[in-house]
């Protein structure tokens, strides 16, 4: 299964911008304006995720702009499915 | 009938505004999948939505989700994804015939089932917006028991008549008549369209009267500015009211009594108008009247 770079989701308040790049490893990089006091929490999420759909090694960016938990989930589920459909 | 005086339009893709939706103080909320969202973000919208349908607590406040049409390639992937995550009902864009609403039934029902839910659990909100959809819209209202609601889609409608929408509003007279009229004989609920002037509340006003004194049960709004207009438009008048109380009050104690014949303040009430007493009554308790107040 190969991967390509993707986005979605928006720099607007309450959203998150979550982008994708193909990497030999995992890697994760959290912005956001309340420092990093959601960093780690959402890196689970995402590892749970991306071990759902079974893609471990990507690189992962994600600017929080004090999105929720749900709005995390979905956008990083349509950028993966954005990343596998540009094969 | 549970009363759904204002239906607000929130975006399907601004988790900002979605993770507010309870809070705005409307009866029910239209999330937003088709003319609210662009074509590249269907999917991250669709997403979204069925996100915060899972995890969102809506409260008192009913939630429905407007799909892309049959005519789309949206149209099965959004009841794909949104079905399982319950929304009340879904709203239909652009319904012409008994079969476009037979086509998401039997699309709706495959999916309920997959996902072991009860066939039948989402409702339909079917949108007449073409002259052919009127045309059809009590065959449309009863092609389903899943259909709760006929809802009049005002601007595509002119559009397809080739008319411009006024702030009178006559061009939608004659549609607004036939939707109540087709909604009501089904039994089910009418929904007016939407005014589309946020910075015109005093025509908001003046047509949610006129749409409430046709037989509407709800309008919907665009912004939540044009909720509190709305519901005033639905206030019981006082007096209306308080007869209300003394018809429902006095239809109970005939019940008891096994009375056939009712009379309130002298005049024979019969069945139909103990059914619209009631209604008026619950629609009374949203604005905090009391029936047993002696006028």
């Amino acid at each position: 299964m190969r991967y390509e770079a993707a986005q979605a989701g928006t720099l607007e308040s309450s959203d998150c911008l979550v982008t994708l790049a193909p990497s030999g490893e995992f890697s994760f990089e959290y912005r956001s304006g309340n420092g990093g006091l959601f960093a780690e929490r959402t890196e689970a999420m995402v590892r749970e995720i991306l071990e759902r759909y079974g893609t471990p090694c990507l690189r992962v960016q994600i600017s929080d702009q004090g999105a929720l938990e749900a709005t995390l989930r979905a956008r990083l589920e349509i950028a993966l499915e954005r990343a596998l459909r540009k094969e | 009938m549970k009363p759904r005086r204002s239906m607000l339009y929130m975006p399907g893709n601004s988790p900002g505004m979605l993770q507010h939706a309870p809070v705005f103080g409307a009866d029910s909320v239209l999330l937003d999948l088709e003319d609210a969202v662009a074509v590249a973000e269907k999917d991250a919208a669709r997403r979204l939505v069925a996100h915060f349908l899972r995890v969102l607590d809506f409260g008192r406040v009913e939630v429905t989700v407007r799909i892309n049409g049959a005519d789309t390639p949206y149209f099965e992937t959004d009841l794909e994804e949104i079905i399982p995550a319950r929304p009340s009902a879904v709203r239909l864009p652009k319904c012409q015939s008994p079969g476009d609403v037979l086509r998401a039934d039997a699309l709706m029902t495959t999916i309920e089932e997959r996902h072991g839910m009860e066939a039948g659990t989402v409702g339909i909100h079917a949108m007449l917006e073409t002259a052919r959809g009127l045309e059809h819209a009590f065959e449309i209202a009863t092609a389903s028991p899943r259909v709760k609601a006929l809802t009049l889609g005002g601007q595509d409608l002119t559009a397809d008549l080739g008319v411009q929408k006024t702030r009178e509003g006559w061009e939608l007279f004659y549609a607004r008549g036939r939707v109540v009229m087709a909604a009501r004989a089904a039994g089910i609920a009418a929904f007016d369209t939407v005014w589309t002037d946020v910075d015109d509340p005093e025509g908001l006003a003046a047509e949610a009267k006129q749409i409430v004194e046709m037989g509407f049960t709800g309008k919907a709004a665009i912004h939540p500015s044009q909720i509190p207009v709305i519901h005033e438009a639905f206030r019981p008048d006082p007096r209306e009211f308080r007869r209300a109380w003394r018809i429902v009050t006095a239809a109970e104690e005939a019940e008891r009594q096994g009375k056939g014949v009712l009379l309130v303040d002298g005049r024979m009430v019969d069945g139909p108008i103990v059914v619209r007493a009631q209604r008026l009554l619950d629609l009374g308790v949203l604005y905090g009247m009391e029936g047993d107040e002696t006028a």
